[in-house]
């Protein structure tokens, strides 16, 4: 029998709408995520993705409706209701956040190793030599040689700076990831990589993923279930297999239809 | 003993909105059970949506009217209800389903592409991936080939790993979608008794087959899917 918090959802939304000022952002978007669920979220781009994702991370607070999370302590909690430090806790520590742009999650101006060691001392490590060693082998873990612990990642490749992303977002072991285009803007050979390296990871470390792509490749190859987006709306939503072999609405039909077979 | 899997009244029918919403009613009242043990062979001409009918047992179609009942652990289920997170639990411990094609994933090694099923579930890796090993020499993959994505196979031996990947793990239903077709005969020869395998095992089997002498080895009822054409 599972235990009975593995019952109850790790996120959920509840009616999320966002205007801004008339132009509407998202409305009325409801979901519930598992643990080790991913869940992606489809759509061209202007379609409210991005601003769903920016709600779930409470990085923007909503028109209407809300968003539950359920904390470590098995607590669900409204994220309007946390206060400034308890929303910059979990964003350091419970939560890990995947930029299209590496440049966006990571910090440019310190070594690779540092990226890492980070969001390690953000949450009390303090010993180096421990923290160099976590740095170390998440590296290795992302497939980044550790003899370039110390180099700026500036001298990384895009490949390599999406992989150190990665690699600082997980060493503390958050149990929620939001991605925004984690593969836009690599080329494929690279993508592929980076798309294994996530798929493993996920389900080796039982993560709940929100990944937003308009890429329905990357969304059949990484997630469970699938919500499509149009015009600020959910219009429809299925175990990911099901919304892209048997679409239903119009407007999903011709996404599906649309990707050029390769 | 009750069955373990039962469809009742199941119907499919597709809306083309790119077409003008053009309806294309395929099946309408499905009705069979399977029980342990037991194999069942879908038949009807081409188009007839014999191929549905599997996909939606899977959910990865969705199914317009019915019920899909699936028995597991005393628990029925009617997949056609139930929420997603049940339909991959669901896919996790009680159905398999072996595709018409292989979904290469790339840089996974064809090895690992048959063990991952029993990752994550108690099995430690290596044997995991032995026992991926042993099927994938018993459907002739050489370990040569065992190592390489399979994305650069030919179609037959994508086909085997799929075979592989579908039979490896053992669950109560197993879905079967045209298995040997793109097999040579003494590779036929191997699936047929791979199945006659779960079958003895108590396996209950739903299978699409175009080859006489594969259907006639492995089939207990044929089910002709013409009695549910729905009327156009």
């Amino acid at each position: 029998m599972t235990h009975a918090t593995e019952q109850e959802a790790l996120l959920s939304a509840e009616g999320l709408t966002r205007w801004y000022g008339r132009q509407l952002g998202c409305r009325d978007v409801s979901f519930d995520l598992y643990e080790g669920e991913v869940m992606a979220v489809v759509g061209e781009s202007g379609s409210g993705k991005t601003t769903l994702l920016n709600l779930l991370s409470a990085q923007i607070s909503p028109s209407a409706g809300r968003v539950l999370y359920r904390m470590r302590d098995g607590v669900t909690r409204d994220l309007a209701g946390l206060g400034e430090a308890e929303r910059r806790l979990l964003a350091r520590t419970d939560w890990g956040f995947v930029h299209q742009d590496p440049t966006m999650g990571l910090r440019m101006g310190v070594s690779a190793g540092a990226n890492v060691g980070e969001r390690l001392m953000a949450v009390g490590w303090r010993h180096y030599g421990e923290i160099r060693g976590s740095a170390t082998s998440w590296l290795d873990r992302v497939e980044i040689d550790p003899a370039r612990i110390d180099d700026m990642p500036a001298t990384y490749s895009s490949g390599m700076r999406q992989r150190l992303q990665i690699a600082r977002n997980l060493v503390t072991q958050p149990r929620l990831i939001l991605m925004d285009e984690p593969t836009g803007g690599l080329d494929v050979s690279v993508q592929a990589r980076l798309l294994d390296l996530l798929r493993g990871l996920a389900s080796e470390l039982k993560l709940s993923v929100v990944l937003v792509t308009h890429d329905l490749a990357v969304a059949r190859l990484l997630s469970h279930r699938t919500i499509v987006m149009k015009e600020g709306e959910v219009i429809e939503t299925g175990l990911t297999d099901q919304v892209l072999d048997d679409p239903q609405e119009p407007y999903t039909q011709l996404l599906v239809a649309s990707v050029l077979p390769a | 003993m009750g069955a373990v899997l039962e469809l009742i009244g199941v119907s499919k029918t597709f809306t083309m909105h790119l077409q003008g919403g053009l309806r294309l009613p395929v099946l309408a009242g499905v009705s069979f059970a399977v029980h342990a043990g037991e194999c069942i062979v879908l038949a009807g001409r081409s188009g007839i949506g014999k191929s549905s009918v599997l996909k939606m047992i899977f959910g990865s179609y969705r199914c317009d009217a019915g019920h899909i009942l699936i028995e597991q652990d005393m628990e029925r289920t009617d997949l056609v209800q139930a929420p997603a997170r049940r339909v991959l639990s669901l896919r996790e411990n009680t159905i398999g389903y072996v595709s018409q094609f292989l979904r290469a994933v790339p840089r996974v090694p064809a090895i690992d592409v048959v063990a991952q099923p029993l990752f994550g579930n108690g099995t430690s890796r290596d044997s995991a991936r032995a026992r991926a090993a042993d099927l994938l020499h018993r459907l002739n993959i050489p370990d040569s080939l065992q190592n390489l994505p399979p994305a650069t196979f030919s179609g037959g031996e994508q086909q085997r790993v799929n075979i592989a990947r579908g039979f490896l793990p053992e669950r109560p239903i197993l879905l079967l979608d045209e298995p040997t077709a793109s097999l040579d005969s003494e590779n036929c020869a191997v699936v047929t008794s791979l199945i006659a395998e779960k079958k003895r095992y108590g396996t209950a089997v739903v299978a699409v087959v175009h080859d006489e002498t594969v259907r006639e080895r492995i089939a207990d009822t044929i089910v002709d899917l013409t009695q549910f054409a729905a009327a156009a």
